[in-house]
Formats: C-alpha cells, structure tokens, sequence
C-alpha cells in the first residue's frame, strides 16, 4: 500500500500523485487527511483499491472505469457520476446526486443520500443502506436503485426504465412512477447484492417501475404530461 | 366601383395564427418542430449593421494579393493544449441522432479538411466522427447521454453546455422516428420513446458548483485540453461573467436564432435574445472582468455568411460557430425530392420538419433508406467549398477595412443602419456620431 498526506495538498497533486503510484505499478492506494477535497480520485481508469480515509467533497469517483474506492467518512455532490465500471463504497452519507448519471459498476452509501440519488442512471447499481432525498431515481434510465430505508418525495419521477426497490417507507412516488410486484427472481437478487456488501436485506421491499406513460406525447393522458412537461 | 367587397384581414387573427390554435386544438399540446425561429417580426441581425472600409483616412490591404491571416487559436488561459485552427469558423454540436451518420461524418471531414474543428452532441460520442474529425470538441451536457471517460479524453476540448440558443432553459428533444434502436442504444433508452432530455445537469446547479464541475474536468483531462462552456442567449452580461470566473477557458454563446433537431417552436421563437445583442452584452461582460482576450468568445446563432461572421468577429468574438449554415451546404432545403418535401407538409426553402425524422435529403434522419440520399464524399465538397467562401468573405472585408488579421476587425469599422442595432451594439447610426447605449462600440465622446 501506497500512502499520500493530502495535508497542504491541492486537488490536482493528490491525483497527480495517484496517477503517479497507479503508474508505476501500485495496486492499493491509501489518501489521508482527505478535509473534503473535491475531485479526489477522478478519472482513475485501473483497476485499482483507493481507500480515502476522511470526508471528501464534490464527484470523488467521477468518471471512473474499473477501481475500487472507499470513503471512510462522508461524501459531498456527485460522487462516482458518470462511472463506467468499479465499486465506489462511502461509510457515511453522500450529498446530492450520487451515482448520477452511472453506466455500470455499483456505488453504495453506508449512510444515507441526499436528494437526486441515483439521477439519470444509465446501468449500474446504486445501494442506500439509509434513507434517500426527494427526486431519487429521477430520469433514470437504467440500471438499479436500491434504498434500504425511507424515500422522500417524488421517488422515480419521470423514469424511463430500469427498478428501484425500497425496503422502508415511500413518501411519494413521481411522475410515471408506478408500483410493480416484487418476484422471487428480485428477492434473491436483492439478498445476494446486499450479501455483497454486508448489509442486512430489510423484511420486505417495494418495487418501482416506469409506468411507460410518459414514453410518447398522448393528448389523451394530458394531467401526467401538464406534469412532466 | 366594384361588385366584390373589400376582404379586411385581421392583424390578430392572421390565417397563421387561426391555423395555430386549430392545429393545437387537434393536438392537445404545444407543437414542436426543428431547424431556427420563424417569426413573422424580423430580429436584429448582423444584416443591421455595415462595415465602413478604408477611403483617405485608412488604407486597405491589396484585395486578392496581401495576406490576411484567419488563424485562430482558442483556451489560452488555462489548458496546456489550446486548439489552434485555420479558420474563426467551427461547427458546433449537433447529436448523431439528431443527423445521419452520414451527415456527421460528412460535417467531421469537411471541418478537417478546412483546417478548423466540430463538436459532438445531445448523443455522446461517434467514433466515425473522432476518426474523421481532426479537433474534434467534447460536448458535456444535462443529458449526459453516451458520457464515456475514455472519449471524454480522446477531446481536443471539453465543451460544458449549459443550454443552447433554439431553446435556453429547456433540454432537448429527439422524437421517436429518430430513437432508432442504434441511437437508443448510444443513449441507453428504451427504443422508439419520444426523448425528452433535462435541461439541469444531474450533478450541479449554479456556477459556484461549475467550477468545481470544471475542476473535475480538468482532471479527467489532465489539463490539457480547454474548457468551453455554451450557453443559450439570455442574460448575457451575467451569464458570461459567471461562466468565465468559474473557470472557463472559452465561453459560447448562442443566440436566439439558433437552430435544433426539434424544440417546442414557441421556445424558438418567444425565448433569448438574438446573436447581435448576445455578442455586445458578451463583449462588455468580459472586459469589465478584465478577461476579454484571456477568455476567448464564440458566437453562434443563425451565422449563414462571411459578412455575419465579419460582424460577429468585429463585435468581439474569436470564432462563431456554424450549424444550420453546414447543414444548408449539405442540401437542407435544396429542391430535390420535392415530392418528399411535401408528403412532410414542407416545401424546399421552408422546411423545418428536422422532427419528423423524414428528411427529404438524409441529414436529420435514421432512416437508412433516406440517409443514402446523402453523398458523403460529395457533402465533403459541398461544405468545405462554403467553408472556403465565408473564409474568403471574412478575410475580403477585413483587408477592405485594412486589417491584415481578421481579429483584428474592430468596433469602429462598423456603422449601424438602424436606431435599434445601434442601441445594442453602441455602434454609431450611419451618418451620425451619435452613440445610445454601452455596447462594444461605446466610447466615451472624448475618444472619438
């Protein structure tokens, strides 16, 4: 294992500076003193294991493909948007859109998530052992979310495809959004993901789907569109 | 006195406007259509101005013997790889979704072949168009549709679009004939939707994020490659102030003429601010921030000529980008097909049915059968010689203003035409020395 002291360190060196190791053949990277950097480990496209021992700011983990990063604190917006492949696991809770934008790969927060979790997902996985903020699930389109507690307002608004489960309780649901029958297949697949991860799976689950209403214009359905348009 | 009555025309109820609420009354929603505003009130427009050349107090440059450079370089300020191209003139972003392969890679090798660059789109990256493409820009939108790191870094510059000129504060719309299931694919959507895309970026709001957002794509890039960030034509002056002290290396701004695959047509037509005043209020923006010339300005929005780009370049901006223009060399609007034309509801030169995904010529279509229609090597040649052209008008008005260096172009080799152009620009009237407001021309009496 690698070692890097952010301390007196900009953004840009600390990456520097894993970029430099991840070159030179390290597999296993630990940053410290991390004091809610922005943009640590971003664009990191190597199979490696980053672990960032402190709170970090804005898209740590953004636009990655293949590493493994751990945040053993707390994260702010963006984290791990636009992801390719590779796991990204924070202790504590993210801020604002997690997972935003995740084309594969699984991103989980130990905490809970802010509002916009999971937006615009376009594969992948997304796991919230806490609770998650409004407009979780927003324009996704792919992919799934799951949130092991409570979800506030408009859950899966406007979403085109893909499935969020939610093992608490449901504030609202969204534009579209519509409730659909969890089978056996999603049972096993919600307890061998959350094995993964040493998260216990909650007693039961509810599952949300696009309802598919807002995939064309029909004037005919004009109080959904009045909403989404 | 004749037997047939005088016909009265409503000036309120026009036969465009009983059309309009008949055709929503049918639809049940506002209408949507492609290609730039069709207002029955004209804009300003670089039309509204003139170039004053050389007479006794200036002289000009040898007309077809002295040279004028074109050379144009762009994200000087921070990025370690600025771009450097032969010409002011680009091609800005337009999705492959939105336009055929065909018509992409026809753009892609006619803006090499011209020495200067083209830009992505609302459908992430093609690789016919990077391979094609010598600078090739990078678009990052709210969609984020296709975002791949990988090509992200194949770039020659990163574009952060905030919005576009056809359609500010709104994202944009590929309709399901065009949601082939190629481009849904590239999307990751279900195939055959109507796709609406946001107009918010999914991980940041206001500018105090998108300069962190802007950070982040600086190391993803290493730095080397600039930062452009596009906006629709609203409030400029704020707009542009925000976008260069968050970072920008480039600012684009769009104006109200500017054109889309398919919008809501009110939005085309009732939002923004036309490219003329978009240019002023830019021009000022960065000047009182001290950045003009540190931040480069691109200007686009309804550029269909040398003179407009001449105009736009002696406002204040380093380059405009071209997008209906290109598409119009490829054979948009061009009488061929004609029966097709009209099996859309269109006639050559008044189509706008980009939406309909029935392209009579094969630009903004999906259908393999219509995309055909589109010779690429042959809309190569058609755009690279318009290229040409706006290049030789661009440079032919400079050296007649005396100016070896079409950036050099200047304010003051301009005269307004109308007491409207005049007050945006803060140009004088032509025959008058009189200045209205603060635009780029404004100088104190004392200075001129």
């Amino acid at each position: 294992m690698k070692d890097i002291d952010c301390t007196d360190k900009t953004s840009r060196i600390i990456n520097q500076e894993i970029r430099h190791h991840i070159q030179a053949g390290e597999t296993e990277i630990g940053v410290h003193h991390p004091q809610a950097r922005h943009n640590l480990g971003v664009a990191v496209l190597q199979p490696v294991s980053l672990t960032i021992t402190g709170s970090v700011g804005y898209y740590c983990g953004g636009l990655i493909d293949g590493p493994r990063i751990e945040v053993q604190g707390s994260c702010g917006w963006g984290l791990a948007e636009s992801m390719l492949s590779g796991t990204v696991i924070v202790s504590q809770n993210a801020g604002n859109s997690a997972a935003a934008s995740i084309r594969g790969g699984t991103v989980v927060v130990r905490g809970s998530a802010s509002s916009r979790a999971g937006i615009a997902m376009k594969g992948g996985t997304l796991i919230v052992q806490g609770n998650s903020g409004y407009m979780t699930g927003f324009m996704m389109q792919k992919g799934t979310i799951i949130v092991c507690g409570d979800t506030a307002e408009a859950l899966g608004d406007s979403m085109y495809e893909g499935r969020i489960f939610v093992g608490g309780r449901i504030s609202d649901l969204g534009n579209d959004a519509v409730i659909e029958e969890v089978t056996d297949q999603d049972r096993a697949f919600l307890t061998t993901t959350l094995a993964q991860y040493a998260i216990e799976a909650p007693a039961s689950f509810q599952k949300i789907v696009s309802g598919r209403r807002l995939w064309q214009f029909d004037k005919k359905d004009f109080d959904t569109w009045r909403e989404a348009l | 006195m004749s037997e047939r009555p005088v016909v009265r025309h409503s000036t309120i109820w026009k036969p465009e406007n009983i059309e309009d609420i008949q055709a929503k009354a049918d639809l049940g929603r506002y209408r949507i259509r492609g290609f730039s505003a069709l207002r029955d009130r004209p804009l300003p427009s670089f039309d509204d101005l003139t170039f004053v050349p050389c007479t006794l107090t200036r002289v000009p440059l040898e007309g077809y013997r002295e040279k004028c450079s074109t050379k144009t370089v762009l994200g000087t300020r921070f990025a370690k790889k600025p771009i450097e191209i032969d010409i002011p003139i680009m091609v800005t972003g337009m999705s492959y979704g939105a336009l055929s392969y065909n018509a992409k890679v026809a753009l892609a090798k006619a803006a090499a072949r011209a020495g200067t660059s083209t830009t992505t789109g609302d459908g992430g990256m093609l690789a016919a168009e990077r391979e094609h493409s010598d600078i090739l820009i990078y678009e990052v939108l709210p969609s984020r549709y296709g975002i791949n790191v990988h090509h992200l870094r194949q770039a020659d510059a990163i574009e952060l679009t905030v919005g576009q000129g056809a359609k500010p504060g709104t994202g944009g719309l590929l309709l399901e004939s065009k949601v082939s299931d190629e481009i849904a694919e590239l999307r990751d959507l279900p195939p055959g939707v109507d796709q609406r895309s946001p107009c918010r970026h999914p991980d940041w709001l206001g500018p105090d994020d998108m300069l962190t957002k802007i950070e982040e794509l600086r190391e993803a890039t290493d730095w080397q490659v600039p930062i452009f960030v596009k906006m629709g034509a609203a409030r400029v002056y704020d707009d542009v102030k925000l976008a260069a002290k968050a970072g920008a290396d480039v600012v684009v701004v769009d104006g109200m003429e500017g054109g889309t695959g398919a919008s809501p047509d009110i939005l085309l037509d009732h939002t923004g601010i036309p490219t003329l005043a978009a240019v002023s209020e830019a021009r000022v923006a960065l000047e009182e921030c001290g950045l003009y010339g540190t931040v480069q300005l691109i200007i686009a929005g309804g550029i269909h000529s040398g003179p407009a780009a001449a105009k736009a370049l002696a406002l204040g901006a380093d380059a405009v980008y071209i997008g209906t223009a290109a598409l119009i060399a490829l054979n948009c609007n061009k009488p061929l097909y004609v029966d097709d034309y009209h099996a859309i509801g269109a006639e050559p030169y008044a189509c706008h049915h980009c939406h309909t995904g029935r392209c009579p010529v094969g630009i903004t279509t999906q259908d393999p059968e219509l995309m055909k229609r589109l010779d690429i090597d042959a809309g190569v040649e058609r755009v690279g010689n318009f290229f040409n052209a706006m290049t030789l008008e661009i440079q032919m008005l400079a050296r007649s203003c005396g100016k070896s260096d079409v950036h050099a172009l200047e304010p003051e080799d301009l005269r307004a035409l109308t007491l409207e152009s005049s007050m945006i620009t803060g140009i004088p009237l032509a025959g008058t020395n009189v200045v209205f407001a603060g635009g780029p021309g404004w100088k104190p009496s004392s200075e001129r």
